[in-house]
């Protein structure tokens, strides 16, 4: 058996890879001599001190409260030391940078689904461009699930029921495992595959690809096509019309007051919140007059309703049924892929159908299979 | 041996010889299962966790073979699942959260402090048959189709997705937690009550000390847990919106919940170990143990630290970063208490006059691995290590030397201390010794590769992994190093058997050691003393120098 077969260590291809592994080294050197200075003073005691032996065992101390105190104090010392450390990386991992190129990912019994910020769609493979700042939006459909890539050291939970978000640098191309790490059900091993990392230039000539392949729309074209089809439009216009509906543009970020004097951002867990169950904050000056639209959007599609807002909720497609011209949007519209009517229904089959880069065909079709009695 | 025991017509009159001790005091099967003695319920305990043991121990090796391939063709998933659900589930829930209190501390904390019983022989009795059913409850939804949620039950998988046996298990696991609450009520009203006349705080076995905060902690965390698998079952069979999001519920919400019990349950299954290691040590280094108030102290502020820790499960399943920094200052406090421990039994042993009996060995390894277990938590407690480390084999490593390591090693070196005074039997120790070193090889080969395995990313609860066969030489090794680890735990099995039939006579006190519960018969009586003991003296009132120069002189007489 060759070194190579033998690693001790998983490779580092992000930009948390180096603070991280610091800091587990360090606490590694710090915890080996600790562990071995102390059993190695227990080996020479017993050895010592053996019954018969002739060592002096004139004078024994039973209490001696300096001894005690240091070795309180020290370890004391060391932990907070190491604790301010620690949180300080992991304040590094939560923190995105301002703009970082967002991508979405559902995750659902077993299968990671993946859209770019172009609308390309892949599963269980993660393309990323190095030296680029990704944040992921995640969001689960069904059980808790964990997205985990060991080589870029970044781990978060994927929930049900509310977004969560992580984001890394690739830092070295190459393909990296991709595990879902939280346990899921009969398949949870097989719930991953990988992270390619390409160069920006290769990276842009596959999404380029796959995207004319596949005619996507972008996550916000999406929304704004599911916005209208649903009909949104027909009450969120460019103004606040109150008491019936408030208008959405601009409105991500922003403070608002509910009708019991709360006030909340605007993020994506309230966007969520309030296309699913509408009544659950009441905003300040607005009656009740929205249905829900729990259980009758998937994940995906809330998905894209939540990054038209984001956007600014601007219209852009000619189909609009909002009044035109208000300014600032930045979706390009790609005119082919704004005609394509079929675009929306981007989880079905086409997606399920994706080969995963685990490449079992038992996966993909018990996957398949699964679709349809996954709850019971 | 300086513990007086007096009595109406005076001190140091040899014990009258034994008609009928505990043991022999009633032959029927029912006057074993309607026993209200606690030495009785403590040997019922034994026969029912070492069973249990024995099973969980199977499954872990169902586990481990079928890991050894990374393409995981022994097994289906769905069994696989099912297996590790029951390994975690039996050993967290019917051994290690058991062992040691409901046993050993049935067994000792009144023979310590000289008392006739505990607080409520019927509610000792009433545990136990909490336990059986808890355990029975459990084993049928094991066996009959299995629990595939994991021991951790995480929502909304066990509550609306699982197809599994959950609510039975359940109510299993409910049932197993009245039993260790009305452990833990009796262990405290029996310490405050029930001591002997002269038996003051400080002069406490720390064994007695550690099973007082175990109880504590039995008192307090377990109802929330009782609480948090009832709103499972309410979710499962009523749709009742509690953890799961369709319904309206939230899903993280059970994580709280579940470690606030949980974390402290940790040191459930520590404490009394730790508790049996401060006796082993002080009894064969024959020295009273060092800095005594600082580990009676340690003991009680890892019971309370131990409930402010929760979180740290949860670092990276989206709670509030500056709740996660809360938690992790917490934790990384939490490692002085254990520290604290760690050096003073290493004081202890300076100076003293050490026995190399396998009760000690079995101590020395626990120092051991207890040092690595309690160390690698370090890199848990640190967040940014933390993001990587979590739900890898790197954890599964590190709870298991802290529960195998601290908690299964404490055991056994507490079983072969009291095994004597238990039976009235010796077994045989040159044996023991290596196998105590056998375990301390075998639990090292298994568990060690898999801090490697988790720090190159293997996620735990992985059934297979033929993508990435960079981690099948950790798995052989942890396989060889669990067959290795099997056999040790089988061997004394053969030893302590065997010991009740052909065993030597023990005597009362056949190691030498100082306290109340050596004073007595082996096996006692069961009034447990026979004469009302009054303390005198201090605790771990040994003296190294002086049997030390016993030894000399009687060597140089043999000379």
């Amino acid at each position: 058996m060759n070194l190579a077969n033998f690693p001790f260590s998983p490779p580092a291809a992000s930009n948390f890879a180096a603070e991280m592994d610091l800091l587990f080294y360090s606490i590694l050197a710090l915890s080996t001599v600790f562990a071995v200075i102390t059993f190695a003073y227990v080996i020479f005691y017993a050895i010592k001190y053996r019954a018969g032996s002739s060592a002096d065992r004139s004078s024994p101390v039973y209490e001696n409260m300096k001894l005690e105190l240091v070795w309180i104090g020290a370890p004391t010392v060391l932990a907070i030391f190491f604790f301010v450390w620690g949180a300080k990386v992991y304040a590094d991992t939560r923190i995105p940078p301002k703009g970082a190129k967002e991508i979405y990912v559902v995750g659902k019994q077993w299968m990671w689904h993946i859209q770019h910020p172009n609308g390309v769609r892949e599963n269980n493979t993660l393309h990323v461009p190095i030296d680029t700042d990704i944040k992921l939006t995640m969001i689960a459909q069904d059980v808790i699930h964990a997205f985990y890539i060991p080589a870029f050291r970044v781990q978060f939970m994927v929930v049900p029921g509310r977004y969560t978000q992580m984001w890394f640098r690739p830092t070295a191309i190459g393909k990296y495992h991709l595990f879902c790490n939280m346990y899921c059900g009969t398949q949870h091993s097989e719930m991953g595959g990988s992270v390619i990392v390409m160069s920006k230039r290769d990276y842009a000539d596959w999404l380029a690809n796959n995207g004319s392949m596949r005619q996507n729309l972008t996550p916000v074209q999406a929304g704004e096509k599911l916005f209208n089809k649903i009909g949104c439009g027909n009450c969120h216009g460019p103004t606040d019309l109150p008491p019936r509906s408030p208008s959405l543009v601009g409105l991500f970020g922003k403070t608002r007051e509910m009708d019991n004097g709360q006030r909340f951002i605007a993020d994506e867990s309230y966007i969520r919140e309030s296309i699913l169950r509408p009544g659950e904050k009441m905003l300040k000056g607005y009656a009740n007059t929205m249905p829900m639209y729990d259980k009758q959007l998937s994940e995906e599609e809330v998905m894209a309703l939540m990054a038209f807002v984001r956007s600014g909720a601007s219209p852009s497609l000619p189909s609009s049924n909002f009044a035109a011209g208000v300014p600032g949007h930045q979706a390009q519209v790609n005119g082919k892929a704004g005609l394509n009517s079929n675009a929306l229904e981007f989880n079905a089959e086409s997606a399920d159908a994706t080969a995963t880069s685990r490449g079992r065909d038992l996966a993909v079709g018990a996957m398949a299979a699964e679709k349809g009695d996954q709850k019971r | 041996m300086s513990t007086t025991v007096t009595t109406p017509i005076g001190s140091g009159e040899a014990s009258p010889a034994p008609k009928t001790n505990y043991l022999t005091n009633g032959h029927s099967l029912r006057s074993w299962l309607l026993t209200e003695d606690h030495k009785r319920i403590a040997i019922l305990y034994l026969i029912s966790v070492s069973f249990f043991f024995m099973l969980g121990g199977a499954f872990a090796g169902m586990i481990r073979y079928e890991l050894t391939s990374p393409a995981g063709n022994v097994l289906e998933s769905d069994a696989y699942n099912r297996v590790f659900t029951a390994h975690g589930a039996i050993m967290v829930f019917l051994f290690l959260l058991v062992a040691v209190p409901a046993v050993l501390g049935n067994f000792l904390v009144p023979l310590m402090i000289g008392a006739r019983d505990l607080a409520f022989p019927r509610i000792n009795l009433l545990s136990w048959y909490l336990y059986t059913a808890a355990g029975t409850l459990i084993l049928i939804s094991c066996v009959s189709g299995g629990v595939d949620a994991g021991w951790t039950f995480y929502t909304p998988y066990s509550s609306l997705y699982s197809n599994s046996n959950v609510s039975l298990c359940l109510v299993g696991v409910f049932l197993g937690g009245f039993s260790s609450i009305t452990t833990g009520v009796n262990f405290i009203a029996t310490v405050h009550r029930m001591r002997a006349p002269g038996m003051t705080w400080f002069r406490l076995p720390l064994f007695v000390w550690a099973q007082y905060a175990t109880g504590i902690i039995m008192m307090l965390g377990t109802p929330v847990v009782a609480i948090t698998l009832l709103c499972v079952i309410f979710e499962r069979t009523f749709q009742l919106p509690i953890f799961s999001p369709e319904l309206g519920g939230d899903p993280v919400l059970f994580q709280h919940m579940f470690w606030f019990y949980s974390h402290p349950a940790v040191y459930i299954m520590v404490l009394p170990s730790f508790g049996v290691i401060s006796e082993v040590i002080s009894a064969f280094s024959r020295k009273r143990v060092f800095g005594y108030h600082f580990v009676a102290f340690s003991s009680l502020a890892i019971a309370f630290l131990g409930f402010l820790v929760w979180g740290h499960h949860m670092f990276v399943s989206s709670q509030s970063m500056y709740q996660g920094v809360a938690f992790s200052l917490i934790t990384f406090l939490l490692a002085v208490p254990s520290a604290i421990k760690i050096f003073n039994w290493t004081a202890t042993m300076a100076k003293g006059n050490i026995h190399l009996n396998s009760p000690m060995i079995y101590a020395i390894g626990f120092m051991g691995l207890f040092l690595i277990g309690g160390l690698t938590g370090l890199f848990l407690a640190s967040m940014g290590t933390d993001v990587h480390l979590t739900a890898t084999y790197f954890i599964v490593a590190h709870f298991h030397y802290v529960m195998v390591g601290g908690t299964v090693m404490g055991f056994l070196a507490g079983l072969h201390f009291w095994w004597p005074k238990m039976t009235g039997r010796l077994f045989n120790d040159n044996i023991a010794k290596w196998n105590a070193i056998v375990v301390f090889l075998g639990f090292n080969l298994t568990f060690f590769p898999q801090f490697i395995a988790g720090w190159m990313g293997m996620p735990r609860r992985y059934h297979y992994y033929y993508f990435a066969p960079e981690y099948q030489i950790y798995n052989i090794l942890s396989t060889m190093g669990a067959t290795v680890l099997g056999v040790g735990f089988v061997i004394p099995v053969f030893y302590l058997i065997k010991s009740l039939f052909t065993g030597e006579k023990a005597g009362d006190n056949p190691w030498g050691a100082h306290g109340l519960e050596w004073q007595t018969t082996s096996p006692p009586p069961t009034e447990n003393f026979y004469y009302s003991p009054i303390v005198t003296d201090d605790v771990y009132d040994y003296d190294p120098v002086a049997e030390h120069e016993a030894i000399r002189e009687l060597g140089a007489k043999r000379h």
